[in-house]
């Protein structure tokens, strides 16, 4: 065979590829919007559902779920971070330290509903927390570690060794060096991190099902100690659960859910881009 | 005995990293305004050398080292503070390694970590240091643009503005000019033999030839052993050893 023709056979090949890995996250995403946009208003995103629920609005759910997100976050990043700091930083490479790494590698592959029977036994149960969007915020928040870790230490790593040979010859001290010299240039990727956790957190149901999500509420939360309504779980209810929900509805809420989602990952991408144009070595 | 004239004096100083030996049984002493050149090829132990003088060694992880060096009569490793060692040893590297900061900031980074915050105390340190080293006059209008558009020579300068701004004791350089054009490489000859007034210097070099015009004592390093130390005139003229003449006079290297 020509390498032309070879050459034009493997791009073809490569081409379909590529399409067959889009294609259904399009299909997905039309079907949503085709199914769903219908049902969006200013009433379903901002009021309460009505009469057992197939009327009315979905607010109490978007809040819950954004509550859920913002406590994960505030719970994972630093802890994550702060971890990742050791690792890179200070850790030396022992076996301690590598099974450390493994263990964080690992943990990202654990299915979500065992984060969530973890989440029931440790802070429902054991710490008296409840079914409460502190347990729920906890349980993502953990389930979120590993990837705010791994993207972290990443990040970490990927800053030149050479900015901290300077500023440690200054007469910094290690402290000072990561807080001046490190910390800063890695935030875009510690930043990235925080998305995929962020969209993660948003999305899953498992973990929320035993520790905070409330089939039905009548009235918002009113504390950290109050369960919620959440999204992921309101889906799944009103999809399999209460007969008689109109098709726009169900999908209406899987398009707020998954524009939520994208929103928040919007703003963090805006905010890392804003860090990445003051950086350049 | 330490001779009082003596910046540093170096004491049956080893270093291992791991199993390898990369500087044996130093004794040495480096006195106070001079320029002490350190020439040899390629792993002989000169990096490892300058290394040891303000700690960066420490952060090899494999490294150990023996012996004992003195700043001023004082042990670098019990008597003072690593912070303190390093701003009195100040090091200029083989790459101008600005920070990728302002001009600015990268000339008061020692400074600001030592908590200074004083902005007028800031500026003189500024002006003071970038005059010193010889660029004041090409960056005065621009000290808050990144410090990462200056052209290698400008940026190596930077470097030297930057532990001038600490007003250290000694400056160490590790093949300064190794990647600049001849007339960068000039000036920053120049500025070392004005700075030298001020600072004892320790230049590690790779280029004989600059040794020979900048040096007032030269040493010959290689595989990690001392071979002599001599005045740079008389190295060049009439080495002691048969090894230092075969290095000088391009035979090996």
């Amino acid at each position: 065979m020509k390498p032309r023709l070879a050459q034009k056979i493997a791009f073809a090949f490569l081409l379909l590829a590529t399409l067959l890995v889009v294609l259904p996250v399009l299909v997905i995403l039309l079907i949503i919007v085709a199914k769903g946009a219908s049902a969006i208003s200013w009433d379903f995103l901002f009021s309460m559902p009505r009469d057992g629920m197939t009327a009315g609005g979905i607010f109490p759910a978007i809040l819950g779920t954004l509550y859920l997100v913002i406590g994960a976050i505030i719970f994972a990043v630093p802890l994550g971070v702060m971890a990742a700091v050791y690792l890179v930083e200070y850790s030396s490479d022992n076996w301690l330290s590598r099974l450390v790494k493994l263990s964080i590698v690992n943990l990202a592959g654990v299915p979500s509903v065992v984060y969530g029977l973890f989440g029931l036994g440790i802070f429902v149960t054991f710490f008296r927390f409840g079914a409460s969007i502190l347990s729920g915020s906890l349980t993502l928040g953990i389930m979120i570690l590993p990837v705010i870790i791994t993207s972290s230490r990443e990040a970490l790593e990927s800053v030149p060794r050479h900015f901290r040979t300077v500023s440690l010859s200054l007469g910094a001290s290690r402290w000072q060096t990561i807080r001046h010299s490190v910390l800063p240039h890695a935030l875009p990727g510690i930043l990235t991190g925080m998305i995929l956790g962020l969209g993660r957190a948003a999305g899953e149901t498992a973990p929320i099902l035993f520790t905070v999500a409330a089939f039905y509420l009548p009235r918002l939360p009113q504390s950290v100690f109050d369960q919620t309504m959440a999204l992921p779980y309101h889906l799944y209810v009103i999809s399999t659960q209460v007969p008689g929900i109109a098709e726009n509805v169900r999908y209406g809420t899987a398009l707020v859910l998954l524009s939520l989602v994208l929103l928040l990952n919007l703003a963090a991408i805006l905010i890392r881009s804003r860090f990445r144009r003051k950086k350049k070595w | 005995m330490v001779d009082p004239a003596a910046k540093f004096s170096i004491r049956a100083f080893h270093v291992h990293y791991g199993q390898f030996s990369a500087l044996r049984d130093l004794n040495l002493e480096i006195l106070a305004n001079e320029i002490f050149t350190v020439i040899g090829p390629a792993n002989s132990g000169k990096t490892t050398f300058l290394h040891s003088l303000n700690r960066l060694i420490d952060l090899v992880p494999v490294s150990r080292c023996r012996g004992e060096i003195s700043l001023d009569g004082i042990d670098i490793r019990r008597g003072l503070e690593i912070e303190v060692l390093r701003r009195k040893v100040g090091i200029v590297f083989a790459l101008p390694l600005p920070l990728p900061i302002s001009i600015f900031e990268n000339v008061v980074y020692g400074l600001r970590m030592q908590g200074i915050r004083d902005p007028r105390r800031l500026n003189e340190a500024v002006e003071r240091s970038l005059r010193e080293s010889y660029l004041w006059e090409e960056v005065k209008d621009r000290l808050r643009t990144p410090a990462m558009n200056l052209s290698g020579g400008q940026q190596q300068r930077l470097c030297m503005a930057r532990i001038l701004a600490g007003q250290p004791d000694v400056l160490l350089f590790d093949e300064p000019t190794s990647g600049l054009d001849p007339i960068s490489t000039a000036r920053i000859e120049e500025t070392l033999l004005i700075l030298k007034k001020k600072y004892t210097i320790v230049l590690v070099t790779n280029n004989v030839a600059q040794a020979a015009r900048v040096g007032d004592r030269t040493a010959f390093f290689l595989m990690g052993d001392m071979i002599e130390v001599s005045d740079t005139g008389k190295m060049f003229t009439t080495p002691a050893d048969q090894r230092t003449s075969d290095y000088i006079t391009g035979k090996f290297g």
